[in-house]
Formats: structure tokens, C-alpha cells, sequence
């Protein structure tokens, strides 16, 4: 018998144009947490897509117990005992949580003897069972649809726990959890240690990584770098591993100065009871305002109301003393204000278009000739210009942009704002999924946007990033205002206590 | 890169294997036309010709919907509903079987903006279907076609409509050359310049790349400040104009029209399109695709006519041929995984 429940080596995957994994292993040990980390783009997706089948491997083996087996799709890796749950779900949401669960494996009786039915009594009676070892205390009938993320998560995980997975592949499982959910997850997964499952676990929040990983591989440019006891490690050690260069500061120096107020909100109100409500807050010129707060405190309802993605009852913006009229979010665009939201693949990028047809969309006004003519010559410039500011990694103006990493992706959408030279900015979690060499660029992108003048609105779901960018934060809870900080004065508790204050 | 250096036959292999039905049909018309004389004649490349030109300005008006993650089942209707107006309306003066006596004999320049007129409501009643009322496309313009049928029925009484004008059909039939021998039927031109205005429209112009932009991604384009709603209806208005137009050449084209005209147009239509390499799931689609895929169609068609396949049976032939392209094109994407 092998010490690896499964093993993965020499593993090479090239798509057309890049090699996406050069020679890489992965040994998994049962009952241990493995973590596995790169900068996006360092090929871990790819080898998790290659361990649960969804991508076949040029090169290389995988080995359970010691025997090398092939995995040829992911029902295949299911049967092997390889579970995965990914970043983005994708339950289906009109349906209840033991459908979802049991999903292409109902189990199944005779009706007359003869007619196969599934056998909801015992679906449902299973999916009881297993939310309860997930520690998760919601009906099974209920519609998936209706739950939280983290529900959601945690049916993912029972779907996995189900199949009586020995190894458990978690991608990003906590990048949208608040600190509860976070710990409740932490729990199941020393459960599933004591089952004897290998989890692997993708992530790039160090404390977390710390905290619970037993083991740490660290991959870069596809390349396999080293396996490490997590024990040995510190956040500086695996950050100098990742990116293959020291990182001194996290956070650039910042040298704007804070003006006078040019943005203001009055009591902002959601059509939505639920929602936002009562909010007001001022935005001074080139001040850079954090929006601090637990998942669900409707930072990004706000947001997406002032850019008139989402209605509003009452409320006022007043824009340099003017009220500004916002119903859709051309109205806040052509006034000035640019929003860069969370959901990049939801709502930034245009998968299948191109990096210049991406950069431009929102400013194709301004290379116009004869009033409706595109100028190419002055998109093309447009993407140099940003390509060269923003150290954009695209082999050209034509490339899909979803051939891109995620950081790129992320600057050329930061860049497509930029083009329309917005004196307002609302960042929706602007670092959200990208690693850590990118995510130190775009807060020197940020730092550079406030000197220069412009205000700037931040949502983060990362505390040390709140602190670390801006000159004031704003903290929600519940839809409501809590409170203010100034970034001087931030710490993690006096944030945590606003961010909690519910009512 | 190292393009350079590759073979002339390389570069060819390379092509087939991007476009195998379009070589296979053309290997096929070279094998045809050895078999039947007439097959490469004058007369036969200019009915070849007249027919693509046709469906190509109706792919052209569907393609629009189609990258925009729509549809447009009405398309084959309009034409009809074009084709009928424009029938009645382009009745000789002294025709005894006049539907509409009311009306004087009619120039036919201004018969024609009618029929636009009218192709343009149609178009903006889809419109406003879709991005008012948020009836999914396939639903909405499912209703318009049957709802546009029957005012094609009323309207025609059911009836065949016959008795043009001279100039309408000799212009719309007419073309340049020896009739008899080496010609260009003016459907060419109008096809080709229709051709080049939406290539232009596409690629070079603001509502080409919002078009674009609603079919990559429909959420981020509406955050970027297009204004979706009235792009997606200006959308649906030019795939009405160019129904209408289409509908007005059809009737003079065949010399006589009636309701029914135009009925199943809108599958071959999106058949060429789909073929020629435009995306279901949005974003992707050029016209010169679209005229490959509706040329593909026509030439099959020709192709299995003079073969005297039992017309019955160009149906099961062209289906499959959709199913074969459409599977071979996604290949493509597959492949890289």
C-alpha cells in the first residue's frame, strides 16, 4: 500500500499557444488538508481539472493506492472517489437540496415491481442525514435557490460527502463566506480529516492556509516549485515562492490628498425592504473610501443602486452640490461615475470578444469619426496605452480576453473605465480572485488614481486591504450605516464590531 | 507565426479542415457538373445567384437576433406579409383580379417604402416585445409570426396574387450581360451591397460593437453604458427592413405571391446562419459567414435538384446537413479543451 491515496506526476497539459502545466506532481496523503497555491494562471485549476477528469493530461500519470488509473470524465472521478466542489456553484435553483444532492445518481425503487422510479422517501431521508453531518440544519425540500451562498456551499460539499469521496478538491472555497461560515466550514473539514479524506484545498488567503493546510504545494508559470510541511511555512516564505520574488510591501505608498466633498448621498433607500436603506455618506476629492462589512451587509446592493443597475425609493446624490439623476447606468456614466462590479464573469467581462472590443465598450463615443465611424487606430491606441500603464499580459488587441488570467482580465475591465475618465470610481471588490503580484499592481493603479484626483469608493471583503488602501472606511451591517473609521485609526476589531451591529 | 515558412498545401489542408462542408459541397457541384451538362451554365449560376441573394439579405436581418443571443421566427412571415403588400399594391392598373381597386395604379419606388414602413413596425413590434415585455425572443417573435400570417391572410383573402406591374418585374428580374449567355442579375448587386453595409455596420460602427458586446455578455454591456433595450429593438427593426425587402424582391422575383410565400424561410435562414459560423451563445457571427452558410444551402439545394432527388427527400438532406455543420463547426471549440 502507497502512503498516497492519490498521486499525480509528470503531469503536462499545453492549450494551443501555452503550456499550462510543465512537469507537475501532487501527492495527497488521507486525513490530510493539502493546500495548493500559485498566482492565477500558475496552472492549479488545470491540474484539478485534470485529477476529476474534466481535461485529459498530454503527459503524465495518476496513481490511488499506488495504482496508476486513468480518469476519463468527471462521473468517472466520482466513481474513483474524487469530489470537487467549484468556486462557482452551479446548483440548479429551482430545485430542492436532495435533488441537487442526488443529482444523476437518484437513488431508485420498482414501482409495481417493475417500473423504475426514484425512491424519493430515501433521497430525501439520505439528504437528512447527510446536512446533518454537515453540521447544516435546513429542511431538504427546501428550493436550493432560496439559500445563502454558504448553504449552498455546504450542500456542495454534502453532495461530495455523499459520494463517499476520499478526496475532496475545495477551489476558493471561502471567497464568499463571512467569518462563520468560514469557521462552520473549517469544522466539517476536520470531520472529514478524522473520515481519513484527502482535501485539497485552493486558496489564496494566507491565515486561512495557515491555519488549517497540513501540507502546501506551491505551483508558478505551470511549473511544480515544492511541497512543503505547512508548519515550515510563513505568509512571507509562500508569497516569495509564488510570484518567485520577494514581496517587500503589500500595500504602495499613497500620497493623495483628500479635497473637498464632491460626491454626496442622503438617505439612499432600496426599493427592497431588505436591502439598503437610510444610507448616507459623503466622497471627497481624491479620497479613497473604504465599504467595510460582513457578506450580506448589501455593500454591493448600494453600489449598484447609485450606478442605477438596482432602483431606489428615496435618496438623494448630489454631485459637486448638483443632484444627479441616475436610472440606468448610462446616466451615471455620462455624469462621471464609473463602477467596476464584483461579478467579473457575470458582469465585466464579454467572454468571447476581444481585449479591444472589452477595453472600449464603454467609451466608444470617443473614437468615433464622422460621428459614427469606430477610428480602430484609436482603439488600438486606447489598449497600448493601457497595456503599457496597467503591464496588461496579452499577446495582442485581439486576443479573447477569456484567454486571459484573472488579474489581467481585472486590469483591462479597470482599464475599460479608465478610458471614459471618470472623476468618480465605485470598486466592488477589485482584487477578488486575482493573485498576489496582480492585486499589489491594481492598488498602485488605485494609489495613482487618488492623487491624481479622483474619489474612489472600495467594497472589500478583505479586512488587511480595507486597512492597508483607505483614508476612511465605511462599515455596513444589515443594510444600514454602522459607522466610520478613519484608515489611521482601522483595526480589525473596531471594523468587526461596526460590521456586526445588528439590530 | 512560422505562417511563412508553411507549404501553399498545407496552408490549403489548413482551410479544408476549417471549412469541410464547404469543400465537400463543392466537390460535390464539381462531380455534378461533370455528370449533367447544363449544370455549369450561365443561366444556372444566375438562378444560383438570384436565390442566395435573397435568403442572403434575410440571413443577413436574423443574423443580427441570432448574435444577440435571440431569434427571430417571424422572419419567413415577414416576408410573406412584405410579398403580399407589395403584390397588391404593384397590380396593373387594368388588371381585372385587382385586390385593392381603391387604389390608383402605384409607383413602385413608393410601394416600397410602404412595405419598409411596414417591415420597420413589425420589426419594432418584436422589439418592444423583447426588451419591454421580456418575452424571450423564440416566444415573442413565435407569436408575431402567426399573428403576421393570418393579417397576411386577411389582408391577400387567401388568395393568390398575380397581375404586376411590367416594371416591377422586369426591373427586379433584370440583369447585365447577354441573357443567354455570360449575366449578372441585379440581385447581385443589391445582395452584395447589402453585403458590404453590414459588414461596415458590424465591424466598423458603434451599434455593431453594442450588438457584439449584448451577445458577449449582455449584463456587463448594459453596466458599460449601452443602452441594450434600444440597441436590441434598433436590432430587431433592421431584421424587419430587411424581411421587407427581401419580401419585395421574392414577389417580383416569382411573379406572383401570396401569404404562404416566405414560409420556412426563417430556419433556412438561421441554418445559414448557424452554419456559416455565427454562435448560438452570442457574441459571434460575421457576415461573410453568414453569406457562406446561405450559399451552402442554395448550392445543396441546386446540387440535389439536378440530381433529380425527389424533392421530398431535400428536406431529410438538409437537415442533415445542419446537424453535420453545425456539429463539425463547435468541433472546433471543443477541440480545445
Amino acid at each position: 500500500m502507497s502512503e498516497y491515496v492519490l498521486e499525480m506526476s509528470g503531469v503536462s497539459k499545453a492549450f494551443p499557444g501555452v503550456k499550462a502545466l510543465d512537469n507537475v506532481q501532487l501527492k495527497l496523503r488521507p486525513g490530510k488538508v493539502h493546500a495548493l497555491m500559485g498566482e492565477n494562471g500558475a496552472g492549479k485549476s488545470t491540474l484539478m481539472k485534470c485529477m476529476f477528469g474534466i481535461y485529459k493530461m498530454d503527459e503524465g500519470e495518476i496513481r490511488m493506492d499506488g495504482q496508476p488509473v486513468t480518469i476519463s470524465d468527471p462521473m468517472d472521478a466520482l466513481k474513483k472517489g474524487i469530489a470537487m466542489v467549484h468556486q462557482e456553484l452551479q446548483p440548479i435553483p429551482a430545485r430542492t437540496v436532495g435533488e441537487n444532492i442526488f443529482l444523476g445518481r437518484y437513488p431508485m425503487k420498482k414501482a409495481l415491481g417493475f417500473i423504475p422510479i426514484v425512491d424519493h422517501k430515501k433521497m430525501y431521508d439520505d439528504t437528512a442525514v447527510l446536512l446533518k453531518k454537515v453540521r447544516m440544519s435546513f429542511d431538504p425540500h427546501q428550493k436550493v435557490g432560496e439559500l445563502s451562498v454558504s448553504q449552498m456551499q455546504s450542500v456542495e460539499i454534502a453532495k461530495a460527502v455523499s459520494a463517499n469521496c476520499r478526496v475532496l478538491i475545495l477551489d476558493e472555497p471561502t471567497s464568499s463566506l463571512t467569518a462563520n461560515e468560514v469557521e462552520a466550514l473549517f469544522r466539517i473539514i476536520e470531520d472529514l480529516k478524522r473520515e481519513n479524506v484527502a482535501i485539497v484545498y485552493i486558496s489564496h488567503k494566507m491565515d486561512e492556509i495557515l491555519r488549517i493546510a497540513d501540507e502546501v504545494t506551491i505551483m508558478r508559470d505551470g511549473k511544480y516549485i515544492g511541497t512543503w510541511e505547512a508548519n515550515e511555512l510563513t505568509t512571507d516564505k509562500i508569497i516569495t515562492q509564488m510570484v518567485g520574488r520577494e514581496l517587500h510591501n503589500l500595500y504602495p505608498p499613497r500620497y493623495n490628498v483628500p479635497g473637498d466633498v464632491v460626491f454626496e448621498v442622503k438617505d439612499f433607500t432600496s426599493i427592497n425592504p431588505r436591502s439598503f436603506r437610510h444610507v448616507s455618506f459623503q466622497l471627497r476629492k481624491g479620497e479613497i473610501l473604504g465599504v467595510g462589512g460582513l457578506v450580506g451587509a448589501q455593500r454591493t446592493e448600494l453600489m449598484e443602486g447609485l450606478f442605477g443597475i438596482r432602483s431606489h425609493t428615496t435618496g438623494e446624490i448630489l454631485y459637486n452640490g448638483k443632484p444627479l439623476s441616475i436610472a440606468r447606468p448610462k446616466d451615471a456614466i455620462d455624469q462621471g461615475v464609473a463602477m467596476l462590479t464584483e461579478d467579473r464573469r457575470g458582469s465585466g467581462i464579454m467572454a468571447v470578444l476581444s481585449v479591444a472590443d472589452n477595453i472600449s465598450i464603454a467609451s466608444l463615443n470617443r473614437y468615433l469619426d464622422h460621428g459614427f465611424v469606430i477610428n480602430g487606430k484609436k482603439v488600438e491606441q486606447l489598449v497600448q496605452d493601457n497595456v503599457a500603464k496597467m503591464n496588461i499580459k496579452a499577446p495582442s488587441s485581439k486576443t479573447l480576453i477569456k484567454s486571459l488570467s484573472g488579474g489581467n482580465q481585472q486590469k483591462v475591465l479597470v482599464g475599460r473605465w479608465l478610458a471614459n475618465n471618470p472623476d468618480v470610481l465605485i470598486l466592488d471588490e477589485p482584487t477578488r480572485g486575482i493573485d498576489v503580484g496582480a492585486k499589489y499592481e491594481i492598488y498602485c493603479i488605485i494609489a495613482d488614481l487618488a492623487k491624481e484626483g479622483k474619489s474612489i469608493i472600495m467594497i472589500s471583503s478583505e479586512m488587511s486591504e480595507l486597512i492597508g488602501m483607505s483614508d476612511r472606511i465605511m462599515v455596513m451591517c444589515d443594510g444600514r450605516v454602522t459607522g466610520f473609521v478613519n484608515g489611521s485609526e482601522a483595526t480589525q476589531e473596531n471594523i468587526m464590531a461596526l460590521a456586526t451591529q445588528f439590530e | 507565426m512560422g505562417k511563412k515558412n508553411q507549404s501553399f498545401g498545407a496552408k490549403f489542408l489548413g482551410i479544408v479542415k476549417g471549412n469541410p462542408i464547404v469543400f465537400l459541397l463543392i466537390i460535390a457541384a464539381v462531380v455534378v457538373g461533370c455528370l449533367k451538362d447544363n449544370f455549369f451554365s450561365w443561366g444556372n449560376f444566375s438562378n444560383l445567384v438570384s436565390n442566395t441573394a435573397v435568403r442572403f439579405l434575410i440571413a443577413l436581418g436574423v443574423s443580427g437576433c441570432l448574435i444577440t443571443k435571440g431569434t427571430d421566427l417571424s422572419a419567413g412571415r415577414q416576408v410573406g406579409f412584405a410579398a403580399v403588400v407589395a403584390g397588391i399594391m404593384c397590380q396593373r392598373g387594368d388588371y381585372n383580379g385587382r385586390l385593392w381597386k381603391f387604389l390608383p395604379e402605384m409607383n413602385i419606388g413608393i410601394v416600397f417604402l410602404v412595405v419598409l414602413v411596414a417591415g420597420f413596425i413589425w420589426g419594432l413590434i418584436n422589439g418592444v416585445v423583447v426588451t419591454k415585455l421580456h418575452v424571450p425572443p423564440f416566444i415573442a417573435t413565435l407569436g408575431t409570426q402567426t399573428i403576421i400570417y393570418g393579417i397576411s391572410l386577411v389582408i391577400s383573402d387567401a388568395q393568390p396574387i398575380g397581375g404586376f406591374q411590367k416594371i416591377y418585374t422586369t426591373l427586379i428580374n433584370g440583369k447585365i450581360g447577354d441573357p443567354r449567355g455570360f449575366h449578372l442579375p441585379y440581385l447581385l448587386f443589391v445582395a452584395a451591397l447589402f453585403g458590404l453595409l453590414f459588414w461596415f455596420i458590424y465591424n466598423k460602427t458603434r451599434h455593431g460593437k453594442y450588438m457584439y458586446a449584448i451577445g458577449g455578455n449582455e449584463v456587463a454591456a448594459e453596466v458599460s453604458g449601452v443602452n441594450t433595450t434600444f440597441t436590441l429593438v434598433r436590432i430587431y427593426i433592421t431584421a424587419g427592413v430587411m424581411y421587407a425587402i427581401a419580401g419585395y424582391l421574392l414577389a417580383a422575383k416569382s411573379g406572383g405571391a401570396s401569404a404562404s410565400m416566405g414560409q420556412g424561410y426563417e430556419l433556412e435562414a438561421i441554418a445559414g446562419c448557424t452554419i456559416g459560423g455565427v454562435s448560438t451563445t452570442g457574441g459571434i457571427g460575421t457576415v461573410p459567414g453568414v453569406l457562406v452558410g446561405v450559399l451552402v444551402f442554395e448550392l445543396l439545394k441546386i446540387i440535389l435538384q439536378f440530381l433529380g432527388v425527389n424533392p421530398y427527400y431535400n428536406y431529410v438532406v438538409q437537415g442533415l446537413v445542419i446537424v453535420l455543420a453545425v456539429s463539425l463547426d463547435i468541433r472546433k471549440y471543443i477541440a480545445k479543451k
